[in-house]
C-alpha cells in the first residue's frame, strides 16, 4: 500500500471513529464498572470511561466526554480494542499503544484500527489528546486489580477522578 | 495598505517597528510565525532585553542593601522605575506602586490583606461572570473565608459590566467591587471611571483587573477614582515575572504584610517586629530586579509608540479579522462588536478549537484555543471553549489575510496526523 493509501485509509478510520463513537455514553448505574474521569485542565479535555470486568475478562467499555477528535477518535478505538480482552492483554495492548504516540518501537498488530493515530507521535503536544482515553483505562483496570488483590467483594469499587498524570515525570 | 500610513508617536511605520521585536523573526513549522496570542503574553522589545542585559552585565547587585555605589545604582534604577509607573498610570505617589510578580499576585495581595481585614461575615463581594480566574478565585475564597457572599453580576450581551448593570448588584453589605478592564476572552472595555463612582456611593472599594486593560488604553487611577488597579509587565511589552499593584496610599497604609521575611521589616525584636512603609511592606524578599528594569523599558517603548497608534492598529486588525470570518460563514464570532482591542473570540462551526489550532499551527499560526483561564466567561456564552485570535500593534494586515486563509481551510483538522 502506498504512503497516500494508507493516510488515506487511516484518514477514514480516525474521522469514523470520531463521527460514530463506539461505546459512548455512560451506564445509567454506575454500579458494577469501574469509572475513571481523567481531565486535561491546561485544554479541557474531559473523558470518563467505564469498565466492566468479570474475574480477569473485561466485559464491557463505555466511555463519554468533551474533547478534540483526536482526544475522542482515540478514546472510540481504545473502548473497542480492549473490550473481550483478558486485563493483562489489554495492559499490553495500552502499552504498545503509548509506545506507538511516542515514536518508540510497538507492535502494529495489537492495536487495531489505532495503528491510524500513529501521526500523533509527531505532534508531541497532542500525545496528551491522543492518550487520554487510554490513560483512564489503565488506571480503572489498575484499580479492580488493587481491589481484586486486597480481597474485596466488589471489584468496581473506587470510581477515579483526576487530572491527567503529568506526561512522564521522571524520577530525578 | 493603510496600515502603511498609521505610524506612531515616534513617526515609524509597523514594518519598521517590526525589527524592534526579534521573535517577529522566529518560525512554527517552517513558515514565519504568525503570533496571534498576544493575550496570553505580548512579545518583547530588543530594548527590554537590553536593559536587563545590562543590568546583568554591568550592575547586577542587589538593591536596598549596604552602601556601595554598584548597589546604590542599582537602588536606584529599580526605584525609578517606580516613579516612573506611577507617572505612567496616574498614580499621586511612587509609594502607591507594589511590585509583584505578575497580576494574580496583585489580586490575591488584595484579597488577603485587605479582604481578610475588612470582610466580616454576611458582606458582598461583586465581581463579573467574564472574569480571568485570577479575579474571580481568590474572591470566591476569600468569601468562604470570611462567609461572605461572592455577587456575580451578568454582563450585557457585549461583554460590558455598565454602571447601569452594576447598580443592580451592589447592596449596603457590599465592600469590594472587583472588574475587568477589558476582557480577556470577549474583548469588552469597562468603563471603570463610571463603575468606581458607582462603587464608592455604595460605601464599597473598586479593585480592577487591567491584565488586559493597560495594553490598550492608559489608565489615570487618579482620576478614575480607583482604589486598586493591577497588571502584569509580561502582557504589556515587558517581562515575565513582575506586576505591579497600585494602590490609593491610604488603603496600603492601613493594609497588613502578607508575606514575611526580608526588605518588610521595620525592627525585628526577639518576639515582634514593626514591619516596614508601603510599599516596602509588601515586598518580602528580593526582588525580581531585571525583571523591573525591563518594565521600566517597556513602559518606555509604549510611550514611544504611543496608546493612539496602538489602538488603531489594533482596531484595524481586529475589524478585519471580523468581517473576513463574517465573510467566509464557517464560523461563529462571539464578540463581532468588541474587536477593537484585536481580541477575537470564536469557533469555527462543528469543529473543536484544539482541531482547528492544529491546523493553524500547522501554517504557523499561533492563537489560544481552550477556556482562556475563564470558565465564568464560557458559561456565559455557553460553549466548552473557544478559539482566540489576539492581535497586537506589531501585526500586520498580511498576517490578518494569512490567518483568514487558514481559516476557510480549518475544517481540513485532520490533515495535521497525515
Ligand atoms: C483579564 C486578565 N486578568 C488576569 C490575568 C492574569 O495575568 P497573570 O497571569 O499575568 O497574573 C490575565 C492573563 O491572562 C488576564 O487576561
Amino acid at each position: 500500500m502506498s504512503y497516500s493509501d494508507q493516510s488515506h485509509l487511516f484518514r477514514q478510520i480516525v474521522m469514523d471513529h470520531y463521527r460514530n463513537p463506539r461505546n459512548k455514553g455512560l451506564a445509567k448505574d454506575p454500579r458494577g464498572y469501574m469509572t475513571v474521569r481523567l481531565k486535561n485542565p491546561s485544554c479541557g479535555d474531559d473523558l470518563t470511561v467505564q469498565i466492566k470486568t468479570e474475574g480477569e475478562k473485561i466485559l464491557e467499555i463505555r466511555q463519554q466526554g468533551e474533547g478534540c477528535s483526536i482526544c475522542c477518535a482515540s478514546a472510540s478505538m481504545m473502548s473497542e480494542l480492549l473490550e473481550a480482552e483478558t486485563i493483562s492483554e489489554a495492559e499490553e495492548i495500552i502499552r504498545q499503544f503509548k509506545l506507538m504516540v511516542q515514536a518508540e518501537d510497538y507492535d502494529a498488530e495489537k492495536i487495531g484500527d489505532a495503528v491510524s493515530l500513529q501521526g500523533v507521535s509527531r505532534l508531541p503536544q497532542r500525545v496528551k489528546c491522543a492518550t487520554l482515553g487510554w490513560q483512564a483505562a489503565e488506571r480503572g483496570l489498575k484499580q479492580i486489580q488493587k481491589n481484586r488483590s486486597e480481597g474485596r467483594a466488589d471489584h468496581h469499587e473506587g470510581a477515579i477522578e483526576a487530572d491527567v498524570d503529568k506526561e512522564d515525570e521522571h524520577e530525578i | 495598505m493603510c496600515e502603511e500610513k498609521l505610524l506612531t508617536a515616534d513617526g515609524r511605520s509597523v514594518a519598521d517597528i517590526r525589527k524592534d521585536f526579534p521573535m517577529t523573526e522566529a518560525e512554527e513549522n517552517g513558515h514565519p510565525l504568525i503570533y496571534f496570542n498576544n493575550g496570553a503574553t505580548s512579545l518583547k522589545p530588543e530594548c527590554v532585553l537590553k536593559v536587563m542585559d545590562d543590568y546583568y552585565r554591568h550592575y547586577g547587585v542587589n538593591v536596598a542593601r549596604g552602601v556601595d555605589a554598584i548597589g546604590y545604582k542599582a537602588t536606584h534604577a529599580f526605584e525609578e522605575v517606580r516613579e516612573q509607573t506611577a507617572r505612567f498610570i496616574g498614580a499621586k505617589k511612587a509609594s502607591e506602586i507594589v511590585y509583584v510578580r505578575n497580576t494574580t499576585e496583585a489580586l490575591n495581595l488584595v484579597a488577603y490583606s485587605y479582604g481578610n481585614q475588612v470582610l466580616k461575615e454576611g458582606d458582598e463581594i461583586v465581581v463579573s461572570a467574564a472574569e480571568h480566574h485570577a479575579n474571580y478565585v481568590p474572591w470566591q475564597e476569600l468569601a468562604k473565608r470570611k462567609k461572605a457572599r461572592l455577587v456575580v453580576a451578568e454582563p450585557d450581551e457585549n461583554g460590558v459590566v455598565t454602571p447601569e448593570i452594576l447598580e443592580n448588584y451592589l447592596s449596603d453589605k457590599t465592600k469590594i467591587v472587583a472588574l475587568f478592564h477589558i476582557s480577556n476572552v470577549l474583548g469588552a472595555s469597562n468603563d471603570l471611571k463610571a463603575l468606581a463612582e458607582r462603587t464608592h456611593e455604595a460605601g464599597a472599594v473598586f479593585v480592577a483587573d487591567g491584565a488586559q486593560g493597560i495594553v490598550h488604553e492608559r489608565p489615570d487611577v487618579t482620576d478614575w477614582d480607583l482604589d486598586f488597579y493591577a497588571f502584569s509587565a509580561h502582557k504589556l511589552l515587558g517581562p515575565t515575572g513582575i506586576g505591579v499593584l497600585w494602590g490609593k496610599k491610604e488603603l496600603l497604609d492601613q493594609m497588613p504584610p502578607w508575606q514575611f521575611g526580608g526588605e518588610m521589616i521595620d525592627q525585628v525584636d526577639i518576639y515582634d517586629t514593626t514591619y516596614a512603609e508601603v510599599p516596602q511592606r509588601f515586598e518580602a524578599g528580593t526582588m525580581p530586579i531585571a525583571e523591573v528594569l525591563g518594565m521600566g523599558a517597556a513602559l518606555d517603548y509604549v510611550d514611544s509608540v504611543g496608546y493612539d497608534f496602538i489602538r488603531r492598529q489594533n482596531e484595524i486588525l481586529g475589524k478585519r479579522m471580523v468581517e473576513g470570518l463574517q465573510a467566509i460563514g464557517n464560523n461563529t464570532v462571539y464578540n463581532p462588536n468588541n474587536y477593537a482591542n484585536g481580541v477575537i473570540a470564536y469557533n469555527i462551526d462543528g469543529v473543536h478549537p484544539h482541531d482547528a489550532a492544529g491546523v493553524y499551527d500547522r501554517e504557523g499560526i499561533s492563537l489560544r484555543a481552550g477556556h482562556h483561564c475563564n470558565q465564568p466567561t464560557m458559561r456565559f456564552l455557553d460553549v466548552q471553549s473557544t478559539l482566540r485570535a489576539s492581535v497586537s500593534f506589531y501585526n500586520t494586515t498580511e498576517e490578518v489575510e494569512k490567518f483568514l486563509e487558514v481559516s476557510k481551510k480549518a475544517g481540513d483538522f485532520l490533515d495535521v496526523l497525515f
